[in-house]
């Protein structure tokens, strides 16, 4: 029997729709904003339920793995409730203020410890951070081939994949041995939504706690100290904005338009 | 390392718990108290009045890197060209390099783009390497970054940047991740600490809602991704002179860059040869629209003014046009210098990919329509009214009163 293990790799964010921005102060207000899976990651999970859906039962085991805090259990009780078979939580306050090398050292220590692991799925980005860095650094740092952006898994078995990558301009389709890590896009697939019976393992589910200990993490290689990015100015880009209502009948519109565009030399 | 609140300073005003987005501040018994949920992103810090906020223990070791120097710029290269990113970034990269007083450098890698990496003379290049070979035809993420990780550890600059381009936001992260240092992704601003002489790389996070300065501590280079459209390229010498004798040949052993990726395809979308980023004018439509078929009146729009059509998710999603053509924080981040923006409400996620185009123009029949607020022309109206009229009077060149 083929056992292949597949680990998707999923964050807790803020939800930025919510984010406002106090007029007067011009910081954020916060008030309201619910965390969530990070939208991209569902593609992500999804993927990697489809995969095993490839597979005869038993034969393909998928993981999800968050490193946050202990909150973003939240996230893989809700993995779970979509057909993700086990969960584990990276938690502990030195992994905090990882930037994404620190985060990819961490997750790589994780999926270290997980024996078999054949393919590794991130979604293409997070909503928060917004970098799509942690994936090629990961696969980098276990030293895997890594394809991002893909949009199709054409074929796969315990060795090799053929995938097919998103780019500004084109698809290119690859074939890579395993094991590898991909992110995804969104037109991979359309992510489900939870069954009754999926809510009722996500609430019995044990979900293990990993800490910088179990990882056998050095303090100074996680977190905040192991990162060699360090945010040292954070601010609201100020909102320097005058627009001008074009007033009128649609003719009137398009012709004032017009000759505005024909001052500024753009037609 | 810890974060620590000033128990003498805080007044418990509770501003630090309005920004932190993480829901890792309570006020408690009238002072800040922090707690696991915090991922030390400073937003506390910074907008806290009294400085009562501080990251402690931060241990800084300090390293030499007097031999790390110049600034050094990845020429990506796409079917034999430079793309035009590499030019913006080497104007931007003359820039950071007289105000540090270094030199130059680029590095161009693919096969017969000799011709076109030349051009990057002309925006103020000091050095060129140049690794031309038949084995870097096709975008093979880690034959290139070997290539690259090469170059870089050889010459040692103190900065290095690349386009933000799909091909370089995989890459890169491989290549830094390798050379063990760290990198910014998606800068749209760059700057130098006239007093430390280290880069301060400023990138939009929350979907362009908050703005990061970074730093890179600990390491050499110095890297960041930089959006293409975002550095303007500016000529300051001319093409006839021969600069071949600054282009550094560097020859690879083949047999050494065999690639573990086989690239089995590559696929035109739709036929097309569609990277909406090329475009100098993006005319998008939304879920105003209604539906596919009327995206061909946008098609006319477009095409009159020599640009190429966009869409919002919500038109996306419903199937009305391709994913390639999709601008926002799920699709592509855009700086066109005229956006039309057409039955497009103007979601925070559209807004994030094409608020820096240099003039937006927004149709739309709802006033409070929430693109208003970042375009510099209004139209309140039918697009299916609006739309024609501008055709026409691109087209007959005639006034329409």
């Amino acid at each position: 029997m083929i056992r292949i293990k597949i680990v998707v790799c999923i964050k807790q964010v803020p939800g930025t729709t919510e984010i406002k921005i106090d007029p007067e102060t011009n910081t954020l207000i916060r008030e309201g904003i619910e965390n969530i899976i990070n939208p991209f990651d569902a593609y992500a999970i999804e993927e990697g339920v489809r995969i095993r859906e490839r597979f005869n039962d038993g034969e393909v085991e998928v993981i999800a793995l968050t490193m946050g805090p202990p909150q973003s259990r939240e996230i893989l009780k809700e993995a779970i409730s979509v057909g993700v078979d086990s969960a584990i939580l990276l938690s502990d306050r030195a992994f905090a203020g990882a930037d994404t090398w620190a985060t990819s050292t961490t997750l790589a220590k994780a999926i270290n410890k997980i024996e078999d692991c054949r393919l590794i799925i991130l979604g293409k980005q997070t909503l928060d951070g917004d970098t799509g860095q942690v994936g090629p650094e990961l696969a980098q740092r276990l030293n895997i081939p890594f394809i991002g952006y893909a949009s199709s898994i054409l074929e796969i078995n315990r060795n090799k994949m053929k995938v097919k990558r998103l780019m500004e301009d084109r698809y290119e389709t690859f074939e890579i041995n395993l094991p590898a890590a991909i992110s995804v896009v969104k037109d991979i697939n359309t992510p489900r939504v939870p069954s009754l019976r999926g809510k009722m393992k996500a609430k019995s589910a044990e979900i293990p706690v990993w800490d910088a200990k179990k990882l056998e993490a050095n303090e100074d290689e996680v977190g905040l100290s192991g990162s060699y990015t360090q945010v040292v100015k954070i601010f609201t880009p100020k909102i320097k904005h005058e627009i001008k209502m074009i007033e009128g009948s649609p003719g009137e519109q398009v012709e004032q338009l017009y000759k505005e565009l024909k001052e500024l030399n753009i037609i | 390392m810890e974060i620590k609140v000033n128990e003498e300073t805080c007044t418990g005003c509770s501003l630090c718990k309005k920004v932190c987005l993480y829901d890792a501040i309570e006020i408690v018994d009238g002072k800040a108290v922090i707690n696991e949920n915090c991922i030390f992103c400073g937003a506390c810090i910074e907008v806290c009045k009294l400085n009562s906020i501080e990251i402690t223990g931060l241990k800084e070791e300090q390293k030499d890197f007097s031999d790390y120097s110049g600034v050094c710029i990845y020429l990506e290269a796409n079917g034999g060209r430079i793309a035009d990113v590499g030019f913006e970034l080497v104007s931007e990269g003359k820039r950071l390099a007289d105000q540090l007083g270094v030199k130059l450098s680029a590095v161009a890698i693919g096969s017969s783009i000799e011709k076109s990496a030349l051009e990057a003379f002309q925006y103020g290049l000091d050095r060129l390497y140049l690794i031309d070979s038949p084995v870097f035809s096709d975008n093979l993420d880690d034959i290139f970054a070997k290539a690259l990780v090469q170059v870089i550890s050889r010459y040692k600059p103190e900065i290095f940047l690349a386009g933000a381009t799909w091909f370089g936001r995989t890459l890169i992260p491989k290549v830094a991740a390798i050379l063990k240092t760290g990198l910014t992704a998606d800068c749209t601003g760059l700057a130098i600490d006239e007093e430390k002489k280290i880069l301060l790389q400023t990138r939009p996070t929350f979907g362009g809602n908050i703005l990061a300065t970074i730093i890179t501590r600990n390491a050499r280079p110095q890297m960041a991704t930089v959006r293409p459209h975002v550095m303007e390229k500016k000529k300051i010498a001319k093409g006839e002179r021969d600069y071949k004798d600054r282009i550094e040949y560097i020859k690879i052993d083949e047999s050494k860059f065999k690639s573990k990726y086989k690239l089995l395809g590559t696929e035109k979308e739709l036929n097309e040869n569609i990277n909406i980023t090329d475009y100098d004018v993006i005319v998008s439509g939304g879920r105003g629209l209604g539906g596919s078929e009327k995206f061909s009146m946008l098609k006319e729009l477009a095409g009159l003014l020599r640009g190429v059509v966009g869409a919002s998710r919500a038109a996306v999603d419903s199937g009305w046009i391709s994913y390639p053509h999709q601008v926002g924080q799920t699709g592509k981040t855009v700086n066109p210098k005229m956006y039309i923006a057409c039955g497009i409400s103007g979601a925070i996620q559209h807004l994030a990919g094409m608020q820096t185009s240099d003039i937006i123009i927004a149709i739309n029949k709802d006033p409070g329509a929430p693109i208003f607020k970042v375009a510099n022309y209004g139209i309140v109206g039918d697009i299916f009214e609006v739309v024609p009229m501008l055709i026409k009077r691109l087209k007959n060149g005639k006034s329409l009163v």
